[in-house]
């Protein structure tokens, strides 16, 4: 059974072993379908940045920076990667607990560590560190995982995300907290678990709220009624649905969107920039939008079941899930279905630390599918 | 269920189970990514089609903005065409309430380029409540060119701060018209309350007295509109639509500024009033009141300090004696008496009496003086007006009565107002039997007929009302309401509406004859060697008919302290003259009350022959610049 099953492997294997870009480790697919959603970025962040070349040009360097980080990481093995887990989310974990003792304020929020040379989010780190390790933790033994280690994995995703939400980003910790149940999920959680755990979440959900912060309580009431406070942080809401609305069928057109260009849109070249698209660009220009970043997504899952180790697949995963949830809750957010979090457009909204962490991640993805091992060795 | 793992603890994983197991949650992700992108796309489709309407038209309005625009206040000249009001290019720093975060710190950092006073800050503050969110409001009007030049270095650190050039009402002849042309305010909530809401939504000042308030609606226009598109700080990009604003009308005042300088400078230091009137159209030719003020002070906001010294002088400045300065008419109302008399058929119009200097009621041991205490002698209408002979009028009102004598008084407008185009004004106040016992519930004496037909006692009286008197006497009783404004030009429509002479009614005399007598005895007032104001009838070659008048005192209200001097002035009698010219034909009318000036033909009845010669003749050198009488306010 086991000789067939390898064989079943061998045979979904695309045969990459001599291509170029399969020794530069680069799947084509990913690739394209990531330079592509960076043009796109590049276009609808002309418009959004009021048409300066500055921006753009800004823009360009921290892409160029980032796609680098996703070649190199795409040369390591994802053994490497595998071994270093443990210490990579050590490591992580350590720096959250330092920000929150002694970070940087930015944005009145404790999120940056200066590391005299360098100032660093921990947050960004820990968004892989905390898949890899659970991928790391679960692979150790077969899947699916034994309660203890479902505990024990539920642990290893929690406290980090309750210190970043002590921060406090939300945002971040959703997207944390979500990337390492995903990768449980996909490790092989009991359904029924999952049902139960879910009717529990949703019903301590009113608790939960009395945890929040004050400005958190705010936005969350804000989403649910953006018309209460119209020109504080209901603005956004109010301006991004506007932006989208108006944008009708076909869009204003590029550079014609009146909402951003005449500054009614705040935040637009970074979180709202979805909106500037839906502007300009109208249902078609969305759809199509639609369309690449699901490409994306189909084209890593489809890494992950490709992979070849449990680790490969596990992690492959939660980085899907991490992407998809960046886009699910940007857009979400924008079109005001989803409160306020501060979740930028992977590779379309202008802003550097989240752009790098999310080619880093893809370079992981490239890592897993081109580095194979023949069964036969 | 909770599928507990009976699995034997094996090292050894089982590549193809997992594969599967793998794959199948793989599937299952894979089918909730797509419902989710499905619940994104099914809300975008909701936006943008469904939706779409609503927002396009929310788009739409967030970035058009109507905004109106200020139309352009006409101009008032005199009736030559000298500039009495106009509006002048000043450059205003204002901000916008939607913009400022910190309003201390953004006035302390402006203050640092632009001098802010404290009551600027505090005004700007008070505004800053009830002001549009996103409608610039002033910080500080009249910027300096240097002042401008500083702020424009870093206005690029203040988007909701800008300098925006406005027009501002100017005064170039100050204090000379105050009175007359009035002054504009800033717009307060009394003011909106009366007025057309959308029609002012651009403006922020006012009409708040004389022409400039009777006028208002005229000279204001229309105002006009704006589509502009903004960016969400309210910044204007560019104009979509305009409907430019109606400019207000020009008004052509019936006032000559070279007689109102004239007029002005014959009062010299004394406080008073002229009035001069054309008793052909009504047109008031020259309007003083003295002292004056600065009208310019209110155009740019007054201080609060200022207007207190303004408002508390003892001379009160911003009071307007001609409309509503009340004074005892003393012996200007002779010659209307003497009409009376000659009218109801008194037996002494037409008789003598003896004058021996004083009068008394039948069994009453009160003397009433005549101002002459060896008496005239022998007296009729003629001399008594010419010689101002007090104890025939005495006897002449007691012939007539009080009752007749307010009657008849009253077809010449006294008692009640002028109706003159520059708003409220006094009535004066003209006894009567009923009168007095609405008001103090008391009967009448005949103590008080005597003092009435010499013009003191209850009597009262403005300027104007006896200008417009004297005007109607000049006009053999044709009575004209006064008026001030003579034209309105609306240039953008090229029309012109002349403001015709209001006919307020003709008197009718049984014999034109007494006219003849009367005017006679006040030609002699000037003309005749033993007329009361003989010293003027000197150097001129046209003939004044004239009256002289001197008032005892009633003050007008005061209830300050002051000082010796100023107390035995106040005790003087007012000097009053009143009189048309050329007597023939006249051309003008004119009143001239003197406060506590003591003698009217000593020295209201020159300062009268000064303006009327200046009238008839014209200038006799060229204008010099009018010197105002201007309460001193400290810095000058």
């Amino acid at each position: 059974m086991r000789a067939s099953g390898a064989a079943a492997l061998e045979r979904t294997l695309v045969e990459h072993d001599n291509t170029l870009a399969y020794r530069l480790h680069m799947d084509v697919p990913l690739l394209i379908g990531l330079v592509v959603l960076a043009a796109i970025g590049f276009v609808v962040l002309y418009s959004a940045g009021g048409q300066s070349m500055d921006i753009l040009s800004r823009h360009a360097i921290r892409l160029v920076i980032a796609f680098g980080v996703m070649f190199v990481l795409a040369q390591i093995a994802p053994g490497h990667y595998q071994y270093w887990s443990p210490w990579i989310y050590a490591i992580g974990l350590i720096m959250l607990i330092m920000v929150l003792g002694f970070g940087q304020f930015g944005k009145g929020a404790q999120r940056w560590l200066d590391l005299g040379i360098v100032r660093f989010q921990p947050s960004e780190l820990v968004k892989i560190s905390v898949p890899m390790m659970i991928a790391y933790y679960l692979s150790e033994r077969p899947i699916p995982p034994s309660f203890k280690r479902i505990a024990l994995g539920l642990v290893l995703v929690i406290v980090p995300t309750l210190f970043i939400a002590k921060q406090p980003d939300l945002g971040t910790a959703l997207l944390v907290a979500s990337a390492g149940l995903f990768v449980l999920f996909l490790a092989g959680i009991p359904w029924a678990a999952i049902i139960a755990a879910s009717i529990a979440a949703v019903a301590s959900l009113p608790i939960m709220m009395n945890f929040l912060h004050d400005y958190q309580r705010r936005r969350v009431e804000t989403f649910l009624d953006p018309e209460r406070d119209p020109l504080g942080s209901g603005y956004h809401i109010i301006q991004s649905k506007i932006a989208i609305g108006s944008g009708g069928l076909y869009g204003k057109g590029w550079l014609n969107g009146t909402q951003s260009q005449l500054d009614f849109l705040p935040e637009r070249s970074t979180d709202f920039v979805f909106a500037v698209l839906s502007e300009e660009f109208g249902l078609i220009g969305v759809l199509l939008v639609f369309i690449v970043y699901g490409f994306v997504v189909g084209r890593g899952l489809y890494i992950a079941v490709n992979a070849q180790e449990t680790f490969g697949r596990l992690l492959a995963g939660g980085l899907v899930m991490t992407f998809f949830v960046y886009v699910f809750v940007n857009v979400g957010m924008v079109s005001g279905m989803l409160p306020v979090v501060g979740l930028p457009l992977p590779l379309i909204s202008y802003g550097g630390t989240s752009l790098v962490t999310m080619m880093a991640a893809f370079g992981l993805l490239m890592s897993i599918h081109t580095h194979r091992r023949l069964l036969s060795e | 269920m909770l599928l507990i793992n009976a699995r034997p603890n094996v090292l050894l994983k089982d590549p193809a189970r997992e594969t599967v197991l793998f794959r199948g949650r793989a599937i299952a992700a894979a089918v909730i990514f797509l419902a989710l992108t499905v619940m994104l796309g099914v809300r975008m489709v909701q936006l943008q089609v469904f939706e779409h309407t609503h927002f396009r038209t929310l788009s739409e309005n967030n970035r058009v903005k109507v905004l109106p625009v200020v139309p352009t206040r006409g101009l008032i000249y005199d009736r030559n065409g000298v500039v009495l009001a106009q509006n002048v290019p000043t450059y205003s720093l204002e901000a916008v309430p939607d913009s400022i975060k910190n309003a201390d710190q953004l006035l302390a950092e402006l203050g640092q380029l632009v001098a802010i006073s404290e009551s600027d800050i505090g005004r700007f503050k008070r505004i800053l409540k009830s002001a549009h969110r996103f409608n610039y409001i002033p910080i500080r009007l009249r910027l300096t060119d240097e002042e401008v030049a500083r702020f424009a270095v870093v206005r690029h650190r203040y988007p909701g701060v800008d300098v925006h050039a406005r027009l501002s009402r100017d005064y170039p002849l100050g204090a000379l018209l105050a009175h007359v042309v009035g002054y504009m305010g800033r717009i307060t909530e009394k003011d909106l309350e009366k007025i057309d809401q959308t029609n002012y939504r651009a403006s922020s000042h006012i009409g708040k007295t004389g022409v400039e308030r009777a006028y208002e609606e005229v000279l204001h226009g229309g105002v006009g509109y704006e589509h502009v598109e903004t960016n969400a700080q309210g910044r204007v990009l560019r104009t979509l639509l305009r409907q430019d604003a109606t400019p207000g009308a020009d008004l052509y005042l019936s006032i000559d500024v070279g007689l109102q300088a004239t007029a002005e400078a014959a009062l010299g230091d004394e406080i008073g009033a002229i009035v001069a009137i054309n008793p052909r159209t009504g047109g008031v030719l020259a309007m003083v009141s003295t002292p004056s003020f600065d009208p310019n002070l209110f155009a740019q906001g007054i201080d609060p300090e200022s207007f207190k010294a303004l408002n508390t002088s003892l001379e009160r400045p911003l009071f307007n004696r001609v409309l509503y300065g009340r004074y005892p008419p003393g012996s200007t109302v002779k010659p209307f008496v003497g009409l009376a008399g000659l009218e109801y058929g008194a037996k002494l119009a037409n008789g003598k009496t003896w004058c021996p200097g004083f009068y008394q009621l039948k069994n009453q041991q009160h003397r009433y003086r005549d101002w002459k205490r060896s008496g005239h002698g022998s007296v009729d209408l003629h001399r008594s007006v010419v010689e101002s002979c007090d104890v025939y009028f005495y006897e002449l009102a007691l012939e007539l009565g009080i009752d007749r004598m307010h009657d008849f008084l009253g077809l010449f407008g006294f008692g009640a107002p002028t109706g003159i185009d520059l708003g409220t004004e006094s009535r004066g106040l003209l006894p009567s039997r009923g009168w007095k016992r609405n008001k103090y519930n008391k009967p009448w004496y005949p103590g008080e007929t005597l003092i009435t037909g010499i013009g003191q006692g209850f009597t009262l009286a403005t300027p104007l009302q006896l200008a417009a008197a004297t005007a109607t006497l000049a006009n053999r009783g044709l009575r004209l309401q006064p008026q001030l404004v003579e034209r309105m030009v609306d240039i953008a429509a090229g029309r012109e509406h002349v403001n015709a002479p209001r006919i307020v009614g003709q008197i009718e005399i049984s014999n034109a004859k007494h006219w003849d007598v009367v005017s006679k005895s006040m030609i002699d007032v000037v003309h005749s060697k033993a007329g009361t104001a003989k010293k003027i009838a000197e150097g001129i070659d046209f003939r004044i008919a004239g009256k002289t008048g001197t008032a005892q005192v009633f003050g007008i209200a005061q209830d300050a302290e002051y000082d010796e001097a100023k107390i035995r002035k106040k005790l003087r009698d007012h000097a009053l003259f009143v009189a048309f010219a050329p007597a023939e034909r006249p051309r003008i009318a004119v009143t001239v009350v003197v406060e506590n000036g003591g003698s009217g033909s000593a020295t209201a009845a020159p300062i009268a022959s000064t303006v009327m010669q200046r009238f008839l003749r014209g200038p006799a050198d060229p204008v010099t610049a009018p010197r105002s009488k201007l309460v001193a306010l400290g810095a000058q």
